[in-house]
């Protein structure tokens, strides 16, 4: 009962003409970019952070939100239409969603993505408003060392559990924590790893990473590709609006990926590719057409990953807003918007920030609203922004990029840090190296090493602190058989199948 | 990259691979020195600003090893990637355009530097017509000057081509208040 007195407490903050606007501006901007290859969420949010400086924090996140959730939503169009996953979650809508276009169901391949994308949206967000309380009452027992062994967790399912090779995901995060490191240890003042130089003393701006491994990164990327071929846009063809059958066979699998994508979303792991996968599994398992599946492209296959990539999406808002833990790059960022404003995200913050929290949970939901109908009637419009050309399309991030970066002190230190992040991050992609956990390596790592310093502070430097609270030992387990169990459990499968047999690049 | 070779067996040494694991290994070495240069006070010696420093070395070390271990087994590069040559000419305009920026954006002014900057970009990605190019990013780099950055409250200091909108701009508003 209390949630609802303070879900509509939220929907009167929410409800204020200014916040509508942001939700609105959010929202369009969101699916814009969403719709727009090489632009992602986390970068439109990391170079629109210095916005936290302008306006209030529910504002802020009311606009971060929107952009959050309309970028799903506009990457399905892109994933349908183009055949050009925007985003990893979004591989499987194109799976189906595309084949389903070129038959000539692309209207309905985008209306079973828009509106399940609202009922697993809305539903998500509804999971939010009653499970964040729950966590927060769990939350609250937490100390140091139990938050350092969740964190623990999170950084081995983020990098080493998904994606395809731990060793890789496992050094990007590394990566991200030497950048998290630079600069001033808050603890003791003492700078760290900054080379002697004046200008690393504050640290490296998330911005700049953001930008680097996502903009500058993305670019030469793109640049060193164009002998691979292009991807044409399908002409959208068909009524947008579904026949009773393709309702029929919709509905179910919508509330299927919710149910799948949320409680996936709301573990401390995150991830949106892992639900999206076993959505698409299960709805090709349970669907009466199987023969589409993979020919002309089934309607189950787009419905049920859809539903559950959004529904995850509002899952990841849940360890994000109850325990400051951020499960993906983008989420990581909004961290460091909340801090940003000084304000920290844990346990405490739905009962001090309740305006805050209660505001986004109900702008969210306001939200979903806005992108359906931007989504469904204006369509036209997203189909008309993916004609935008490469040249013109990536010098003008790039140009966006200048501004994010040398705005933050008009260092061009800034500039040439950005240039070497970008060339990292060209490498990563070419060489098959996640890059969110770069993000969340250099957000969440002071963070760890906060709590672990703490914790060892209170015991005294006995580290006996991690594996003697019950709590702790569980965590750090969890985290240790998501490191181990899958690699022993691919040698016996190995073993069983073939022999011993060496297998390339399981790296 | 440099293995072209589609019918070579994997089992070979993969020397981009084997260069990015030893790249690694140099981070964790730039690590433990700059950890090094951290000077501790005895009063924080169990948990101090150096213990974080030196856990992410040692995985770092451990991690670097993994990585060249896989690229004398052959690598790990997606065949997708390898099969696709990579277009230096279009990337070496791009390295250009960012280049430019960097010099230019002091002496000339963040428009200027970066229409000269979308110019080269567009080249790179195979646009040929510069011209056009050069009054789109000059349109793109006013908004995101006037537009963006104003909106942010971002500084993003002005040169000339800014300074001369601003005088206009200055001398239209105090025209029409009279």
């Amino acid at each position: 009962m209390e949630t609802l007195n303070q879900l509509a407490h939220g929907f009167s903050v929410a409800f204020t003409p200014v916040n509508l606007m942001w939700c609105l501006v959010g929202t369009t901007l969101g699916t814009a970019i969403g719709v727009l290859p090489g632009l992602g969420p986390a970068l439109t949010i990391a170079l629109l952070l210095p916005i936290t400086y302008q306006v209030a924090p529910e504002a802020s996140f009311i606009l971060f939100a929107g952009i959050y959730y309309g970028a799903m939503y506009g990457g399905s169009t892109t994933s349908i239409l183009l055949n050009t996953p925007g985003e990893s979650a979004t591989i499987v809508t194109a799976l189906e969603g595309n084949r389903m276009a070129r038959s000539g169901r692309g209207g309905a391949a985008l209306a079973t993505s828009a509106i399940g994308s609202f009922v697993a949206g809305t539903l998500g967000t509804l999971g939010v408003a009653f499970l964040a309380p729950v966590v927060v009452k769990f939350a609250l027992a937490f100390g140091p060392a139990e938050y350092f062994s969740l964190m623990v967790l999170a950084f081995i399912t983020v990098s080493a559990v998904l994606g395809s090779s731990s060793v890789r995901g496992l050094t990007s995060l590394f990566i991200g924590f030497v950048i998290g490191m630079i600069g001033v240890d808050l603890q003791t003042g003492q700078p760290r790893f900054t080379f002697g130089m004046n200008e690393l003393l504050d640290g490296v701006d998330v911005i700049i990473v953001a930008v680097g491994l996502f903009a500058v990164g993305e670019t030469l990327y793109m640049a060193s590709r164009r002998y691979a071929g292009k991807d044409e846009i399908v002409p959208l063809k068909g009524s947008l609006y579904m026949t009773a059958a393709e309702w029929g066979r919709s509905w179910k699998a919508w509330l299927r990926g919710a149910a799948i994508g949320f409680p996936i979303g709301a573990m401390p792991a995150g991830g949106a590719e892992i639900p999206t996968f076993l959505s698409y599994a299960i709805e090709k398992k349970l669907s009466k057409h199987k023969e589409e599946f993979g020919t002309v492209g089934a309607i189950e296959g787009v419905a049920g990953p859809e539903a559950a990539n959004n529904a995850s999406a509002a899952g990841v808002l849940v360890p994000m807003l109850t325990l400051g833990l951020p499960t993906s790059a983008t989420a990581a960022i909004m961290l460091s918007a909340f801090q940003s404003y000084g304000i920290n995200p844990g346990p405490l913050l739905l009962t001090t920030q309740a305006n805050l929290v209660w505001g986004l949970i109900a702008s969210l939901f306001i939200a979903n609203v806005i992108l359906v109908i931007l989504n469904l009637p204006l369509i036209g419009l997203w189909v008309r922004l993916l004609k935008i050309p490469a040249p013109q399309l990536y010098a003008g991030i790039l140009v966006f990029a200048t501004v994010g970066t040398y705005g933050i002190s008009q260092s061009p230190t800034d500039l040439v840090i950005l240039y070497l992040l970008g060339a990292a991050g060209f490498l990563m992609r070419r060489f098959d190296f996640p890059t969110a956990p770069v993000i969340i390596g250099m957000i969440l790592g002071p963070l760890a090493e906060t709590q672990f310093r703490r914790a060892m502070t209170i015991s005294n430097g006995d580290w006996s602190v991690f594996y003697k609270h019950p709590l702790s030992l569980t965590l750090l387990t969890l985290a240790f058989i998501g490191l181990v169990g899958p690699h022993i459990w691919a040698y016996i499968e190995h073993r069983r199948r073939r022999g011993p047999e060496h297998v390339p690049g399981d790296a | 990259m440099s293995i072209s070779d589609p019918q070579a067996p994997r089992s070979r040494l993969a020397v981009p691979e084997l260069l990015i694991g030893i790249g690694l290994l140099a981070c964790a070495a730039a690590v433990a020195w700059q950890t090094l240069a951290i000077p501790v006070s005895p009063l924080y010696s169990k948990v101090g600003p150096t213990v974080f420093p030196y856990i992410t070395m040692t995985g770092m070390v451990i991690l670097s090893l993994l990585l060249i271990v896989a690229a004398l087994r052959g690598g790990w590069q997606p065949e997708e990637e390898k099969e696709t040559s990579t277009d230096w000419k279009a990337m070496g305009f791009v390295v250009a355009g960012l280049v430019a920026n960097l010099l230019l954006i002091r002496p000339l002014g963040f428009t200027a530097a970066s229409v000269i900057m979308f110019v080269l970009i567009c080249h790179g990605f195979g646009s040929r017509h510069p011209l056009r190019d050069a009054l789109l990013g000059l349109i793109l780099a006013l908004a995101a000057y006037f537009g963006f950055a104003r909106a942010l409250g971002v500084n993003i200091g002005a040169g000339f081509i800014e300074n001369e909108l601003n005088t206009v701009i200055n001398a239209i508003i105090s025209t029409l208040r009279g």
